[in-house]
């Protein structure tokens, strides 16, 4: 089953017609994902690659397609917008891809999201995957993954490659994937994802990936360490060695206050129960370890 | 971006916060004669993008025009080393020359974003003059925090209650709070991560007034103000992360010698954390990004090539959008232009790998390649100086 996504996902790209909307629109719908409609405001009425519709706006594309899922490619200024709009039409699952959206336009927008029936994925994100679904809403590198009962979540996008390329190479399947972004305002949090897959039937283990900066990692870890969260948890936090008050790419990455590093992040999660994976290049070793031991083989 | 205390005080002043009289000078007579009209006496300030500056010796509160010349006249055209700064230090090209004020008290006040409330906090706190992050450490207690509801906005009564817990009252109360609803529309007005004064003082007849003024622009919005973007100092920033924030990439100078090329932000700390564990430690961080062309490629390699420090270069490549033969291009194409020699140590997944490959071993370039993390780690170890 997995979480998010499913063979029911209907999924239409905002800013199908763009460099990279239209690149990775192709490449979701090559790995088998449903989709059904585009949209670009003025390009309504054309057809993207012969066979998907595209619609000058997100309402008439759902009218039209029933789309549930909205993946966005939409540049930074016009990101807000688009997401809005998917709100507004009722879509109820949205991932933006949008690198650079100004975070005091985050700040209300966060605010219209938890008002409303929709979970935000990102922005700035590399979106989501159910290899067993067949359906792929993001950027990553479909042939990477395989169906399996392993859950990651992760903030960030090639490091979450890394993981899901050591897992596949351990034989170890993913019921799904999901990056959250690299953002300070992001519509989903880690204890968000965490959750769903607490739920979901088919996910075992899940594989966390945190990151200096925040303290969103501590607030998963006390989750992760509640009555409430049932399952075994591999965990990796990078950024150890970033120095303090610079930048690391990511606008959320930033070492501001002893909460944010990586060693008191690691503490927080060992506390609470979590496998730590002691460098970025053990993901794959320590999840088959970790699989072994809680008796779901590997 | 960080704007500089004059700008950030001529911003101020714009919105009716008190600042006090001063002047920028570029040499050692301008800040001589700018003391001289302020009756003799005056605080000179280097114009710096970093904190600690008092505590670095780059404020004074000067008695004479001749103090101030020879004061300034040190500072300007040094490099000024703080507790924020590395040990190069940053260029002080300008003093602020101001008329000093009269403090009866001092606070501390600030508007920043904060990742748990999701949107602006105005802060505050009545032991001014001293950093937050050590108040912070030593007597969070004695911090004032106001979440703004982005509806609402900062309301009246939330300025207020702040003021009140300030320790101030009658007239000062309410025009200290007619300051932090100001700070707050300049925070929102100006897309600020950051706007802090610290020390906002009451003058001793009871005036409040911005002594300093701190102001950092979030960058990503930098496309919809024009005005600010004028006021960037390049000067202020490493020259290499300045040259790489121009060609849109993520450059962190960092202490190493092992210069590192990677596409993705998460990925590219986790490079640094496998170097770092290998006994190889990194000389920057770099994220090229995503839709790479080779010409950026180029330019990142060429920006890590021209920093001394680095020894051998680590390409970590994840390629999706980025395709391996586009940064193989781009890496053999920043060697020659640099004439470099370093070993290169190449971890390539994805697409097109196989290409990538056969253009870096056909370069004639020493290149060592991993496969896995692993491999990078016992690469690394191979091409330590001296093994």
């Amino acid at each position: 089953m997995g979480i998010l996504l499913n063979e029911q996902s209907r999924v239409l790209v905002q800013g199908i017609t763009g460099r990279e909307g239209s690149f990775h629109a192709r490449a979701c719908k090559d790995y088998g994902t449903q989709l059904v409609a585009g949209v670009t405001p003025g390009r309504g009425g054309q057809l993207f690659d012969d066979v998907v519709p595209v619609f000058d706006s997100v309402e008439e594309a759902v009218d039209a397609t029933q789309a549930n899922v909205s993946l966005i490619f939409v540049p930074p200024p016009f990101a807000p917008d688009a997401i809005a709009e998917s709100v507004d039409a009722g879509i109820p699952l949205i991932a933006c891809i949008t690198e650079g959206i100004p975070v005091h336009d985050m700040v209300g927008l966060y605010r219209y999201v938890q008002a409303n029936p929709v979970r935000l994925i990102g922005p700035n994100c590399p979106g989501m995957i159910n290899p067993g679904a067949h359906c792929k809403v993001g950027i990553m590198p479909g042939n990477i993954h395989m169906p399996g009962r392993v859950g990651v979540v992760s903030r960030s996008g090639t490091l979450t490659y890394e993981a899901v390329g050591q897992l596949t190479g351990q034989g170890i399947g993913q019921s799904s994937c999901v990056g959250i972004g690299g953002d300070p305002i992001i519509g989903s949090s880690f204890i968000d994802i965490l959750r769903l897959y607490n739920d979901d039937p088919d996910t075992d283990l899940v594989v966390f990936i945190g990151e200096i900066g925040g303290n969103m990692e501590q607030q998963a870890a006390e989750f992760i360490g509640s009555a409430e969260f049932t399952k075994p948890v591999c965990s990796l936090i990078v950024g150890a060695t970033a120095p303090s008050g610079k930048r690391m790419g990511h606008a959320g990455a930033i070492i501001t206050g002893e909460s944010a590093t990586a060693e008191s992040k690691i503490r927080s999660l060992e506390r609470a129960g979590a496998r730590i994976i002691p460098t970025p290049a053990d993901i794959g070793e320590t999840v088959a370890a970790a699989l072994v031991e809680s008796g779901l083989g590997a | 971006m960080k704007l500089h205390e004059y700008q950030a005080k001529a911003i101020f002043a714009r919105y009716g916060i008190a600042v006090p009289d001063g002047s920028l000078a570029h040499t050692a007579d301008e800040a001589a004669t700018a003391t001289a009209n302020f009756g003799g006496r005056a605080a000179v300030k280097a114009q710096v993008h970093a904190g600690g500056r008092g505590l670095a010796g780059g404020v004074k509160v000067v008695g004479s025009p001749d103090e101030a010349g020879s004061f300034a006249g040190g500072l300007l055209g040094s490099r000024l080393v703080t507790n924020q700064t590395d040990a190069g230090g940053v260029p002080v090209e300008s003093v602020l020359v101001e008329a000093l004020a009269d403090i009866g008290s001092e606070m501390y006040v600030a508007v920043t974003m904060d990742r748990d409330h999701r949107g602006p906090v105005v802060i505050a706190s009545a032991g001014g003059g001293t950093s937050i992050e050590q108040l912070a450490a030593e007597n969070p207690d004695a911090i004032i925090t106001e979440p703004v509801d982005p509806v609402l906005e900062l309301m009246p009564y939330q300025c207020r209650r702040m003021a009140t817990r300030l320790g101030l009252s009658g007239s000062a109360l309410r025009d200290a709070a007619g300051v932090l609803a100001t700070l707050y529309r300049i925070f929102v007005e100006h897309d600020c991560s950051l706007v802090e004064v610290n020390p906002l003082i009451v003058t001793s007849d009871g005036a409040i007034m911005a002594l300093d003024a701190k102001m950092d622009v979030e960058d990503d919005a930098l496309f919809r103000h024009a005005d600010l973007q004028q006021l960037r100092d390049r000067n202020q920033e490493d020259a290499l992360e300045a040259e790489a924030a121009d060609g849109d990439i993520a450059y962190v100078s960092l202490d190493g010698s092992v210069g590192c090329l990677v596409n993705g932000a998460g990925l590219a700390m986790a490079t640094l954390d496998v170097a770092n564990a290998a006994g190889a430690a990194p000389a920057n961080f770099l994220d090229v990004g995503g839709g790479a062309t080779d010409e950026k490629v180029a330019k990142a390699v060429g920006i890590i090539l021209s920093d001394p420090k680095v020894d051998r270069v680590l390409v970590n490549v994840f390629g999706g959008i980025l395709r391996c033969d586009v940064a193989a291009r781009g890496i053999t194409m920043a060697y020659e232009e640099h004439q470099a020699q370093q070993p290169l140590i190449v971890r390539m997944l994805g697409t097109n790998l196989e290409e990538g490959k056969s253009i870096l071993a056909g370069s004639g370039l020493n290149v060592t390649f991993a496969d896995t993390l692993t491999e990078v780690t016992a690469a690394l170890s191979a091409t330590q100086p001296g093994a």
